[in-house]
């Protein structure tokens, strides 16, 4: 906890069949872990839009993580494949956009890897947590995007 | 307009412990588009669905949000609930706020604010979810068995005598798997070979089973219903129609020095051979590697070397020029049976993670063998005919030691789990040992004793009461030559005291691990697996024989370590899933596909390059005069999984998934913003 | 070639002919030792059984000098020695607790745990090509000298230089902790034979020496019978304890427990000396106390 008690709040992309399923585990085993990472599920990490992630961080979200399927396991074959080459392009404009990349994990998580989803968790938390909230997109929007504004960190 | 119905499960004390399901149902409740919101100790109970039936019913409900355990669960349960009640079942869906919320979480003020906002989500989701209707697909009525041993020919034979057909595919030779080189089982000392292969010559008899021996699976396409499985049918260089199995080619073999892998290299074998004298099916295979006429054609010799088995085969059975060939096979359903090995001590290992065991000497010590070794000098059709003998110099040994745990419950060797077998047959071999060398003394260095089947227990005392085994609880450090004998330096850890003894020979109850190359098989079929190799189960409580991927089962070793018992009823279990899933009309598939949207589809096809599973085609949008106006993309829904990968690739965003559509997962990260206290957020909600 | 050294304590004492065929050896071999400056007592034994910080801080202070003295790797001969540094080492990278603590106790805040540290017997054995290829031109010159050629030798590796495999075979695993060949190979160079034999891990007593020499006396008599039982016709070890013990208590041994050995017992820098031409009085070899002469004349 910082000394402004700010606590971060994290929007996860997970897929399915191995993080989701990962972080069942987690919760069957009862890890426990830090309470500020929402999930939304979907079937597959190729599902993810890099979309997702600028909209998450629009509407409050101070990190992002993505996870899927390590490579080779994916459920549909090579949708993490394709996930996973999308947001090696996507990396290169995170900065640009105005985003700390250190406020994203990209991660694979299988279905019997509880323990490993819960240090994602705790280790994204305490990270972002450190970088402080990013209110730089929602600035941005609220301001109605009146020019020259700092984007924020 | 949107009436959701919000039901909050305490879950008996799981949820409610740590999340205040009350406060959450009434936040819940001020949400725009929420018209019922409730909380209930116990939602997938009979009167925690009717509670959804009647709501749906007096309140004119469009969707439900149930906000309880992984959707995993119960998302089945409580669709089926709303369809009783005459609500599409896409319209239900569920918010996880035990496994991901109530369990991993102490602070009530917390989990509470992050239940509510789980939830929330779901709730913008169902607003936009539409009405799907299953899609229907053919049930191709055969199953592909991957692995003939015990497990593989169990199941196989309960297919086959309910009617159905099985293609069983089988790497070695013969069918039989390890079973077939042991002696004699536990508890009942039944010889192995004596239960097994009337059940071996039934399978290879029965007009329902289609058996591919010395054959593997090269690939894997389609899905449940429909798999399409190519196999590699390996070339034996023996015309198996035309052989009888008399096994001339065999006596007029001149090669009899190549290492017996049935013999787990204790005996020795020629180059054309069977790998034992029960095998099934009897026809022999040419080991090309030691053959001379092969390794003559290798070096580029003028004339053919050899070839005397082909001078003796009555029946000209014999076909050097055969190669391996693939076949074809479709089937509905497939059961992954493909077994164990055994952990080596030595330098190298088949899986990285696994280290050997320089202390015992990495298996360069002679007269230290694991217990498949100690199974074949046993087997009276052994390289020994039965008598225990030394490797090293062919003496009876009149000490032997076994040592149980090597490998298993070693984390400094890379395998924490116990194997589940090795205490069971270390008794029994102390007890065989006993049975045929009177004078001999057997020593046990353990650690526990597993004995937890019928009977087992009695089983492995008669070894310490009957047959004067002696057990001595500890582990032993080294393992050194001393001349002929072997020294075993342990501890007695019930004395308290080190203890130093000589040995004839060492018995090492080694790990049993899946076999080299699983991984390999398992991403042909789409099944995951874990850091040792074995097969995932869907569920490890309620669902061991099923994989996380619909159509795929999993019986026997290849799981998890197990005896044969426990074997045959995994097998019989997957093949009862497996007729269950046949005895079904047709198969219902789960309805989240893509969807093209024609008008907006520019066919640039880039959906088409990125499928997993080619099920994009290509369809031509004709006027009435039947001019070409445009060819746009097209989505087979029987083959299309729902991975949505097409989806997030579309620059038009003309591709969408149902059931995760671009309106439903924005809809959800639109919802971040709200923390249900008061604060009710921006965006379009309906 | 550079590499710091690190001579510690025995090496000007109990282990004297040590640091002076390492240091005859050095120059042949194209190596300069560069001694670290104001090194300190590595604590072996004492200071990790009474105080843990005070461990790591002695131990520390030596790498924390040889930081500041640009020196990138250490060479510490004794086996005892290096076993304390290399913990060390690996207890401040895995601790950031004790990390903290240990530079607050030296006063270095801007020690960085960077150097690493080599035994003996890994600094000979990468250097073994270069060992066998002088040895080979120092036989073809001269067959009169000490030749330690075809002599059977067997190589005692005692507990701290492979073990324990967390700290020795970190970061990177230079030998196996259960079958370790370096020192094999370095004998092998040099022309010597190395027998296969069975105690090469086993522990000789270590600092019971002064204190128990019954157990010396047992464990010592358990590893010279198996040498000469395996056929050697002497030791080979790298660590000065290891060498008191078998070398200066050999007598004791043999009155105490019972048994004959005559092995005389050499350093692996003694052994690498010998094959590099150096004279026995060069090595240091009149120090000990089992001859080496008769062995050596011995060999063909």
């Amino acid at each position: 906890m910082t000394s402004t008690g700010f606590e971060p709040k994290i929007a996860a992309f997970v897929c399915n069949w191995c993080t989701y399923t990962g972080a069942d585990l987690a919760g069957t085993s009862r890890i426990q872990m830090a309470t500020n990472v929402r999930i939304i599920r979907l079937p597959c990490t190729g599902r993810i839009d890099p979309l997702f992630i600028i909209k998450a961080f629009e509407r409050g979200a101070d990190g992002v993580i993505v996870s899927g399927c390590h490579p080779a396991d994916c459920h549909y074959t090579a949708g993490n494949y394709h996930a996973r080459r999308r947001f090696t392009l996507f990396n290169d404009f995170i900065e640009f956009l105005g985003i700390d990349s250190r406020r994203i994990t990209f991660s694979w998580v299988s279905a019997s890897e509880g323990q490993k989803w819960a240090d994602i968790v705790n280790d994204t938390t305490a990270r972002v947590r450190e970088l402080g909230p990013f209110s730089g997109y929602r600035d941005l929007v609220r301001s109605g995007l009146t020019g020259g504004q700092d984007a924020g960190t | 307009m949107s009436r959701i119905g919000v039901f909050v499960c305490h879950c008996g004390e799981n949820i409610a412990r740590t999340v205040d399901c009350a406060a959450v149902a009434k936040r819940l409740a001020e949400l725009p588009g929420v018209a019922h919101s409730v909380d209930y100790k116990y939602m997938c109970s009979d009167p925690g669905q009717a509670l959804i039936k009647q709501a749906i019913a007096e309140k004119g409900l469009t969707g439900v949000v149930v906000a309880a355990c992984s959707p995993h669960m119960h998302e089945k349960t409580f669709r089926r609930a709303v369809s009783g009640a005459g609500m599409n079942p896409h319209f239900c869906e569920m918010a996880n706020i035990r496994e991901h919320c109530s369990w991993i979480h102490e602070d009530r003020v917390k989990a509470t604010d992050k239940a509510t906002q789980l939830a929330s989500f779901i709730v913008e989701k169902v607003k936009r979810n539409r009405p799907l209707q299953p899609i229907h697909i053919p049930i191709e009525r055969r199953a592909l068995v991957i692995g003939g041993g015990i497990a593989g020919i169990q199941a196989s034979l309960d297919i086959a005598d309910g009617n159905r057909e099985v293609v069983l595919v089988e790497k070695e030779p013969s069918i039989g798997g390890h079973m077939s080189q042991l002696s004699e089982t536990f508890p009942t000392l039944d010889c192995s070979q004596c239960i097994l292969t009337p059940r071996m010559v039934e399978t290879y008899q029965h007009e329902r089973i289609r058996l591919h021996t010395y054959s593997e699976v090269e690939s894997v396409e389609g899905y449940i219903g429909n798999f399409t499985v190519r196999i590699r049918k390996k070339s034996r260089s023996i015309d198996e129609e035309k052989c009888n199995g008399c096994g001339a080619c065999i006596q007029a073999c001149p090669n009899r020095k190549s290492p017996n892998e049935f013999d787990t290299g204790l005996g020795k074998r020629t180059s054309v051979y069977v790998p034992f004298p029960q095998a099934v099916p009897n026809i022999p295979v040419i080991d090309r590697a030691s053959c001379l006429f092969f390794r003559g054609r290798a070096k580029g010799a003028k004339k053919d070397v050899c070839k005397k088995c082909e001078a003796a085969c009555g029946k000209g059975a014999i076909a050097f020029d055969r190669e391996d060939r693939i076949i074809e096979e479709k089937v509905g359903a497939i059961i992954i049976a493909t077994g164990y090995q055994l952990y080596s001590i030595g330098k190298e290992q088949a899986n990285s993670a696994f280290k050997g065991y320089g202390e015992y000497g990495y298996g360069t010590i002679p007269d230290v063998i694991d217990g498949l070794q100690f199974e074949r000098l046993a087997s009276a059709s052994g390289p020994t005919a039965g008598k225990i003998l030394r490797p090293s110099d062919g003496k009876e040994p009149k000490r032997i030691i076994f040592l149980q745990c090597i490998g298993s419950r070693d984390p400094a060797k890379g395998i924490q789990f116990c194997s589940k077998i090795c205490c069971m047959y270390v008794a029994k071999h102390t007890m065989l040992y006993k049975h045929k060398v009177h004078g001999g003394q057997a020593t046990v260095f353990f650690m526990d004793i597993r004995a937890a089947g019928k009977g087992y227990d009695e089983f492995s005392r008669r070894a310490i009461e009957e047959d004067g085994a002696r057990y001595i609880r500890g582990r032993v450090s080294k393992l050194e030559r001393d001349g002929e004998a072997i020294k075993v330096y342990g501890y007695d850890t019930l004395n308290g005291a080190p203890v130093v003894m000589d040995a004839d020979m060492v018995v090492l109850a080694t790990a049993m691990v899946p076999q080299t190359g699983i991984s390999t098989l398992a991403q042909k079929l789409s099944v995951s697996y874990d850091r040792y190799g074995f097969i995932n189960e869907a569920h490890p409580k309620l669902r061991p024989v099923e994989t996380n991927t619909a159509g795929i089962f999993v019986a026997g070793a290849c799981q998890a370590p197990r005896d044969i018992p426990d074997s045959v009823s995994m097998a019989s279990a997957a093949a009862a899933k497996v007729l269950g899933l046949f005895s079904n009309e047709k198969l219902e598939r789960e309805p989240s596909v893509a969807v093209v949207n024609r008008e907006l589809c520019t066919g640039c096809f880039h959906c088409q390059r990125v499928c997993p599973y080619g099920a994009i085609d290509r369809f031509e949008v004709k006027d009435r005069k039947d001019t070409l106006l445009k060819t746009v993309a097209e989505v087979n829904k029987g083959i299309c999984q729902g991975c949505g990968t097409c989806q997030a690739t579309c620059p038009s965003k003309s591709v969408e998934l149902e059931g995760f559509t671009d309106e439903q997962v924005f809809a959800e990260i639109n919802a971040l913003e709200w923390t249900g206290q008061g604060n009710s957020g921006e965006g379009g909600r309906r | 070639m550079k590499i710091g050294y690190y001579p510690g304590c025995s090496l000007s004492s109990t282990g004297r002919e040590y640091n002076e065929s390492l240091q005859v050896i050095a120059p042949l071999l194209g190596v300069t030792l560069q001694e670290i400056e104001d090194w300190n007592c590595c604590g072996a034994s004492s200071a990790h059984a009474t105080n843990r910080q005070l461990s790591l801080a002695l131990a520390a202070r030596n790498l924390a000098l040889a930081e500041t003295q640009a020196i990138p790797e250490v060479l510490a001969p004794c086996a005892a020695c290096y076993n304390r540094l290399a913990s060390a080492r690996h207890a401040l990278a895995k601790d950031t607790r004790a990390f903290e603590k240990t530079r607050e106790v030296l006063e270095r805040p801007e020690f960085s745990n960077s150097v690493r540290v080599k035994t003996s017997v890994e600094w000979l054995r990468d250097l073994a090509p270069v060992i066998q290829k002088k040895a080979e031109e120092t036989a073809s010159r001269s067959a009169t000298s000490p030749s330690v050629k075809g002599l059977k030798v067997a190589c005692y590796y005692g507990c701290l230089l492979v073990r324990p495999p967390e700290v020795t075979q970190w970061p990177t695993q230079w030998d196996d902790p259960e079958d370790p060949s370096s020192m094999e190979t370095v004998v092998r160079a040099t022309g010597a034979e190395p027998v296969r034999w069975n105690r090469r891990l086993d522990c000789c007593g270590a600092g019971f020496s002064l204190s128990r020499l019954d157990s010396v006396a047992r464990l010592g008599r358990e590893i010279l019978q198996e040498a000469k039982k395996a056929g050697a016709q002497a030791l080979v070890v790298a660590c000065p304890l290891c060498h008191v013990n078998l070398d200066f208590r050999q007598q004791a041994i043999a009155r105490k427990a019972g048994g004959e050995f005559d092995l005389p017992v050499f350093y692996i820098t003694e052994l690498v000396g010998l094959a590099l031409g150096a004279s026995q009085a060069q090595l240091g070899l009149n120090r000990h106390y089992v001859r080496t002469d008769s062995v050596l004349e011995r060999s063909p």
